[in-house]
């Protein structure tokens, strides 16, 4: 299809070429198993610990609090179980909110079918965890509190900073997911205990991940093998792929200012202009929110009809529809910020890379509203009529 | 994911929107669960005087899936008699579509039980004698819709004390 427009870029980025040109000499030339003795593994493992100093001082953190995953989904099942499995603990509680990635909530939720109990904190209209609610929910028992630092759905940003003061006068280890947030924002990683992010958001490749372990915090691996990273994830290091992730990090360093720019004037044009389509709303935080994710809801439409329309029409973006998954209710972080149900089914997430240009949101805003009508056109709920009886 | 069929007819549906001066109409599904759809019928009688679904449409707010069926329901019931439209079921619609992903076999269950209530509606309306095969899945019907209001209810409760006053789709005035 010629000229397709990519708006999905929280879904995952493009490799940047310049990724990709530090990656391809791990592949075939310097391919060495990094824990080997000879040159080969030397060669590798220098490329390893380079790039973990570039990702630490990055994240102003010490390199050996870094700990390279398969991506972001292990790194949060590694933050929340290797935390309730810590040595010397037997049960306890853990405070999350309903708004978090499932990698996190599905994990919290296999921890409480097997003896743990948590606390699953409700968010404002916008998203917002408050983080009185975290102190309230907080008891002697609770072990961890793991906030997502911006809402991968909705965009919005949460009070981490705040949250993880509280945290350290209760010394309750804090986990925060910050996939979407890394390289976007200042993360302030000395409130943070345990940090999740993944490269292929940041246009580097798929498949690396990594979860800070701050110095004091006790975690249990959840990996067991040959003892790799220090013990806390055993697995030959993803050589190319931990390559690919510092280039990601330092090219997002040397960009942020002005792609962050970008994305901000993207974000702002698009809720502009969807304001004045009827019968839309915005979901999510109008400005306290990651620069590159934008959420909206229409009307009388369903999510997946949407995205596919889109998607006819050469432009790529997601919907929290949940029309595919078997329980078929309307996405959890909509349901928690307490969109209505006639519009809960009729989101769009529209998310920017550092390659989206004005001509790719004209592009969008130029075919948006005509996809909107055409699917109203089919739909029995009518914008503006005050009941839902078909007007014959 | 989807078969060329279900993109074709989710492209370029047939016997789209509301019919004008229909006999009956047929409304299925749940607000919460992302489907609902109407299915207009006008019955007329052909030269042997049987009942014959002369003109259908219908209006769908759903997924690919739920446009794809409700597309293709009203392609197989146009020209039927009411005998012949009453024995289309949910695996024609989805056989006819060339298949469909299990996750959305839903919709073409939706799809066939949209035609079903419509005909129903238009008989009992007309207090004519309804079929027991038709009744029996038009019992199960409600019962379906009164299981899954209840199973929703806190999620509509929780709509309704909030005051929301969302005009269009809301769940209750639907049903």
């Amino acid at each position: 299809m010629p000229d397709r427009v990519y708006l999905d870029n929280s879904a995952t980025t493009p490799v940047a070429p310049e990724v990709f040109d530090a990656m391809r000499p791990y592949f075939d030339s310097a391919y060495g198993n990094a824990s080997s003795l000879h040159a080969f593994g030397r060669e590798a493992r220098r490329a390893v610990e380079e790039s973990r100093a570039t990702i630490a001082e990055f994240l102003h953190v010490l390199p050996e609090e870094i700990v390279f995953t398969s991506g972001a989904t292990e790194a949060d099942n590694l933050a929340i179980l290797g935390s309730a499995y810590a040595p010397g603990r037997s049960g306890g509680h853990i405070v999350s909110t309903k708004i978090e990635h499932h990698a996190v909530l599905h994990s919290v939720d296999w921890l409480t079918s097997h003896g743990f109990e948590a606390t699953l904190l409700d968010v404002d209209a916008t998203g917002h965890v408050d983080p009185d609610q975290v102190r309230a929910a907080l008891r002697k028992d609770t072990f961890l509190v793991s906030v997502i630092a911006g809402s991968n759905e909705i965009g919005t940003l949460e009070p981490i900073a705040e949250i993880g003061a509280i945290c350290r006068e209760r010394r309750i280890a804090f986990h925060t997911d910050a996939v979407q947030a890394f390289g976007k924002i200042d993360l302030p990683t000395p409130s943070v205990d345990l940090l999740s992010a993944s490269a292929h958001k940041l246009h580097g490749p798929k498949g690396v991940g990594l979860l800070v372990v701050r110095k004091k915090t006790r975690i249990s691996p959840t990996m067991h093998g040959g003892g790799h990273e220090r013990g806390r994830r055993s697995g030959t290091e993803n050589v190319p792929g931990i390559v690919g992730f510092a280039a990601a990090t330092r090219l997002a360093a040397r960009e942020h200012d002005e792609v962050v720019a970008r994305m901000r004037r993207f974000r702002a044009r698009l809720m502009e202009a969807v304001a004045s389509i009827p019968g839309t709303r915005l979901n999510g935080h109008p400005t306290d929110s990651l620069p590159h994710i934008v959420n909206f809801s229409f009307q009388g439409i369903e999510g997946e009809s949407l995205v596919m329309r889109l998607d006819e029409q050469g432009i790529a973006a997601s919907t929290g529809s949940a029309c595919s998954s078997p329980d078929l209710e309307p996405s959890h972080v909509l349901v928690a910020i307490g969109v209505p149900l006639s519009m809960a089914h009729g989101s769009l997430r529209i998310s920017t890379g550092r390659q989206t240009t004005d001509a790719d949101i004209d592009r969008l805003l130029d075919v948006l509203p005509r996809v909107v009508k055409d699917l109203r056109d089919l739909s029995p709920f009518k914008v503006g009529e005050a009941t839902c009886t078909p007007s014959e | 994911m989807y078969t060329e069929r279900v993109i074709e007819h989710f492209r370029h549906p047939h016997n789209m929107g509301k019919l004008a001066n229909p006999s009956a109409i047929g409304k299925v599904g749940n607000i919460v669960c992302g489907d609902v759809m109407w299915l207009y019928i006008r019955v007329e009688k052909d030269d042997q005087g049987r009942d014959v679904i002369a003109d259908v449409s219908w209006e769908t707010f759903g997924c690919t899936a739920a446009i794809a069926t409700s597309s293709m329901v009203s392609d197989l019931a146009k020209g039927k008699t009411l005998e012949e439209a009453i024995a289309i079921t949910n695996q024609d619609v989805a056989q006819e579509l060339g298949g469909l992903p299990p996750v959305k076999m839903h919709c073409s269950a939706l799809a066939a039980d949209a035609l079903n209530e419509a005909i129903h509606n238009y008989l009992s309306d007309r207090k004519m004698p309804v079929p027991d095969a038709l009744r029996r899945r038009h019992e199960k019907i409600e019962k379906d819709v009164a299981a899954l209001d209840k199973r929703y209810k806190a999620f509509l409760d929780r709509e309704q004390t909030k005051g929301n006053t969302a005009a269009a789709g809301e769940s209750a005035p639907c049903s």
